[in-house]
C-alpha cells in the first residue's frame, strides 16, 4: 500500500491558458486510486472536530471510511451532497453508476411543507423534509431550479448537471417541483399557510448593489448578478445560438473581492476579454473570496488593482461606459469586520480604459416576500429574522433560512440553515395540535 | 409551460396570443406584465398582459414580431406549450377614482391600456383612449376599446383615420383646445411615452408612464432595468414599471435601450420608434 502522503493529493485541472477558451469545469475530479489515496490522510480521530464544524452535519470520517475501504456505494448512503473533493468524487462515481438508488419510502405524515425557493437552502429543506414522509412543494420563480447554484456559479466552477442531478433525486423522492412561480405575486404566504402546515423561505439575496457613483446607468455596466446570470442560466456563453447577449468587452472591469467577483473576471476571460482587472479597495490579505479561487483568478491572468475604488466610470459614444476612475486608498485601522479599513489617498485618483464594468459589491436579501408579507420581522438590511435554532420567522408556521435570513454569504452556510430550518419545521408540524 | 389557446395576427405584424394560465389570470392586474420565454434558447421577454379571463384562466398579450424570440413566439400555433410564463410581475395601475383619466397607447400598447380602460370606467371615471399608428389598417381592437371608453380618439400618421400625425400631436392639441385631464397614463415605444410626457409638461397634467427597459429575471435581481428617476436609481421590474414621466431621466433611458443594438434590438428600435421620431 502507498504511503500516506503528508499533503493534499492534488486534482487535476484544465491548464489555466486552455480553460480559458471553454466553459468547461476546472478540477476533473478524483480518480478511484486517487480517492482512495486521499481518503487515508484522514486521522480518523476518536473524537472528530470535523462533523461539529460541518454546517450541514455530515458524517465526514464515516464517508472517508468507506472511500479508504473502496467501498464507494455504502460512502454515498452518507448524503451525497457535491462539497469538498471527496464528496465529489462519491458523486461523480454516483452519477457514472446510473440512477441513484432511492432510500425506502418513507410513512407519509399527511403533513404538507411548501419551500419557496430552489436554492441551497431550499433544496436542503426539501429533502430532509421529504425523507421525513411530509409532502413537499418548491416553488421557484426562475424557470431552473437551483438559485444561485444556477444562475450565479460558473458552468466551469460547478457543472449544472450536478445541481439538476441532485433537483431529479429529490423529485424521484416525491418533491413537487413549481418553475416560474413567483411567491408574493402569485399567491402570498397567508394564502400558501390555508393549503400547507409550514411555509418555509429561502428565497436568497439577490437585489444587487450598486456603488452609487457617477457613471453607473452608463451601457455596458452590470451588476454582477446580471452579468452572471446572462453568462450562466441564459447561456449567453453559448450566443448565437441561444439567443440572450451579453457584451463581450476586451477590457473588463470587475469591482470586489469575493467569490463572485472572481466568478464574473473568470467569466470574462472566457467571454473573450484581452484584460480582466479585478478593482478591489483594500489589499489580497483582505479579499473575502475563498484562496482557491483567488488562485484559479490568478493562474488564469486576472490583473488584480489593489487598494483602489472606482469614483465615477465615464462614458464615450453612445453612452458606452469607457473609463474608470479609481481613488488610491492605503490600508488604515481594522473596522467591524476586523480586516483594515481602506483610506482615501487624497489626489491620486487615476484612470483605466475599460469597455465592461461588473458591479460585484455584494447583494441585500430580495425583498420580495418581506414587502408582501408586512407581519414578517426584518432586520436593518432587509433580512428575514429567525429564531436561530428552529428558523422560525416571527409569523408562526412560517421558516426561513440562508441569504433571505443572513444577508449574502455562502452555499454552505444556507444549506447549514436548512437543515436547522427543516428540524424546526418537523417538529412544528408533528407537535402542532390543529 | 403554458399552452397556445389562440394567435391571431390583429394587424400586420401585431399578434394576440391567448394562453392558459388559470393562478395567473386570477391574480394580474391591469399593468402589470409576465414573462416569456417562448423555446429552450429564447431570451426572457417581458410582455404586459392585455386582457384575462378569471373563469376560463386565461390569458391574452399583445405582441410585435421584431427580435428573435418574438419571432420564435410568432411561429407557434395554438395546442403548442411556451417553454416558460412567469407572472404577474410588476405593480399594477393605480386605479381608483381620479375624475378623467386620459389613456395613451401605440404598438403593443393599445393593448396594454385596454384592461386599464376597462378596471378606470368601472370605477367611475372618464376615459379617453388615444390609439395610434402608421395607417388605419395597422389600428387594432377599436371596438374592444370603445366599448369600455366614453371616446376613443386616433392618431395615424398618414390620416387614413382620425387625427393625421401622432398621439403627442393629438393630445397636445386637445389639451390646447382646453380639454382637461385629471390623469394620463401612455404605454408603448419609449419614445411616443417620452413625447407624451413633454406634452403635458405645461399642462400639468400626472403623467404615468409604463416603462420597458431590457430586463432578464423581472424580480428585481439583476438590474438591468434601472432607470433614473429624480436622481434615484429605480428597477422598473419591481418597483415599476410604472413611473411619473415628468421625472425619468430620459436621455438614460433611451441609451440604455440602444445597449445591444448590435446583437438584436436593433430590430426592435426601427420598429419602435421608427415612425414617432419625426413626431
Amino acid at each position: 500500500m502507498a504511503k500516506v502522503s503528508p499533503t493534499k493529493t492534488p486534482m487535476r485541472e484544465q491548464p489555466p491558458g486552455e480553460r480559458i477558451r471553454n466553459y468547461d469545469e476546472v478540477p476533473f475530479g478524483y480518480s478511484p486510486d486517487e480517492a482512495v489515496l486521499e481518503a487515508k490522510r484522514c486521522l480518523m480521530c476518536k473524537n472528530p472536530k470535523c462533523i461539529n464544524g460541518c454546517p450541514v452535519e455530515i458524517d465526514i470520517p464515516g464517508f472517508i471510511q468507506f472511500i479508504s475501504d473502496k467501498k464507494f456505494k455504502e460512502g454515498i448512503k452518507n448524503e451525497p451532497v457535491a462539497i469538498g473533493r471527496l464528496e465529489r468524487f462519491l458523486a461523480d462515481w454516483e452519477a457514472e453508476q446510473g440512477d441513484s438508488e432511492l432510500p425506502p419510502k418513507p410513512k407519509a405524515t399527511g403533513k404538507k411543507i411548501a419551500v419557496v425557493g430552489a436554492g441551497p437552502a431550499g433544496i436542503t429543506v426539501a429533502a430532509d423534509l421529504v425523507r421525513l414522509g411530509h409532502a413537499v412543494d418548491m416553488f421557484e420563480a426562475l424557470h431552473e431550479p437551483g438559485g444561485v447554484l444556477v444562475y450565479g456559479i460558473p458552468e466551469f466552477r460547478l457543472p449544472k448537471t450536478i445541481v439538476f442531478r441532485e433537483i431529479n433525486y429529490l423529485e424521484q423522492l416525491g418533491v413537487r417541483l413549481f418553475k416560474d412561480y413567483v411567491v408574493g405575486k402569485i399567491k402570498s404566504i397567508d394564502e400558501l399557510l390555508k393549503d400547507y402546515n409550514a411555509v418555509f423561505l429561502g428565497t436568497g439575496a439577490g437585489l444587487p448593489w450598486f456603488l452609487n457613483v457617477p457613471g453607473e446607468n452608463l451601457n455596458g455596466l452590470y451588476s454582477a448578478n446580471e452579468y452572471l446570470t446572462r453568462a450562466n442560466l441564459m447561456k449567453a456563453y453559448l450566443f448565437p445560438k441561444y439567443k440572450t447577449p451579453i457584451v463581450k468587452g476586451k477590457r473588463v472591469a470587475t469591482v470586489g473581492g469575493g467569490n463572485v467577483a472572481m466568478d464574473c473576471a473568470r467569466t470574462a476571460l472566457r467571454l473573450g476579454a484581452e484584460k480582466s482587472i479585478i478593482i478591489y479597495r483594500r489589499s489580497r490579505d483582505e479579499m473575502p473570496a475563498r484562496n482557491e479561487e483567488i488562485h484559479h483568478a490568478e493562474e488564469e491572468g486576472v490583473i488584480f488593482q489593489l487598494l483602489s475604488n472606482p469614483a465615477a466610470f465615464h462614458g464615450g459614444e453612445n453612452n458606452w461606459v469607457k473609463e474608470v476612475e479609481c481613488i488610491r486608498m492605503k490600508l488604515g485601522e481594522p473596522d467591524e469586520s476586523g480586516r483594515r479599513r481602506p483610506v482615501p489617498i487624497p489626489d491620486a485618483n487615476f484612470r483605466m480604459p475599460i469597455d465592461v464594468a461588473v458591479i460585484a459589491i455584494g447583494n441585500s436579501p430580495n425583498p420580495l416576500i418581506p414587502a408582501t408579507t408586512p407581519d414578517i420581522e426584518t432586520g436593518k438590511g432587509g433580512n428575514i429574522i429567525t429564531d436561530p435554532s428552529t428558523g422560525m420567522t416571527s409569523k408562526p408556521g412560517v421558516f426561513a433560512g440562508g441569504d433571505v435570513a443572513t444577508g449574502a454569504a455562502t452555499v454552505i452556510l444556507a444549506m447549514g440553515a436548512g437543515k436547522i430550518a427543516a428540524r424546526g419545521i418537523h417538529k412544528y408540524v408533528t407537535e402542532k395540535k390543529k | 409551460m403554458a399552452q397556445i389557446l389562440s394567435k391571431v395576427e390583429i394587424a400586420p405584424n401585431v399578434h394576440a396570443c391567448t394562453v392558459s394560465a388559470m393562478e395567473i389570470a386570477r391574480k394580474v392586474e391591469p399593468g402589470q406584465f409576465i414573462i416569456i420565454i417562448p423555446d429552450e434558447f429564447s431570451e426572457r421577454t417581458p410582455i404586459t398582459v392585455a386582457d384575462w379571463d378569471t373563469r376560463e384562466g386565461t390569458l391574452t398579450f399583445i405582441f410585435l414580431d421584431i427580435g428573435s424570440s418574438t419571432h420564435r413566439l410568432a411561429e407557434m400555433n395554438p395546442g403548442d406549450e411556451i417553454y416558460s410564463l412567469t407572472g404577474p410581475l410588476g405593480q399594477s395601475f393605480e386605479i381608483g377614482k381620479v375624475g378623467t383619466v386620459g389613456l395613451v397607447g401605440g404598438c403593443y400598447g393599445i393593448g396594454s391600456i385596454y384592461p386599464a380602460a376597462r378596471a378606470l370606467k368601472q370605477k367611475g371615471n372618464k376615459v379617453i383612449c388615444y390609439s395610434e399608428a402608421r395607417s388605419k389598417f395597422l389600428l387594432y381592437w377599436n371596438e374592444k376599446l370603445e366599448n369600455v371608453s366614453d371616446e376613443v380618439r386616433y392618431a395615424t400618421a398618414d390620416g387614413s383615420l382620425g387625427y393625421k400625425g401622432h398621439n403627442a400631436g393629438l393630445l397636445e392639441s386637445d389639451l390646447k383646445a382646453g380639454m382637461k385631464f385629471d390623469r394620463i397614463i401612455a404605454v408603448g415605444c419609449t419614445f411616443m411615452m417620452y413625447r407624451i410626457s413633454q406634452v403635458t409638461l405645461p399642462f400639468q397634467v400626472k403623467t404615468i408612464v409604463s416603462m420597458n427597459p431590457i430586463m432578464i429575471d423581472g424580480t428585481g435581481m439583476c438590474g438591468a432595468c434601472r432607470i433614473e428617476v429624480e436622481g434615484t436609481t429605480r428597477f422598473a421590474c419591481v418597483d415599476g414599471p410604472h413611473f411619473d414621466g415628468h421625472k425619468i431621466n430620459w436621455d438614460l433611458v433611451l441609451a440604455r435601450r440602444k445597449a445591444y443594438l448590435e446583437e438584436e434590438i436593433v430590430t426592435k428600435e426601427r420598429h419602435h420608434y421608427g415612425e414617432s421620431k419625426s413626431d
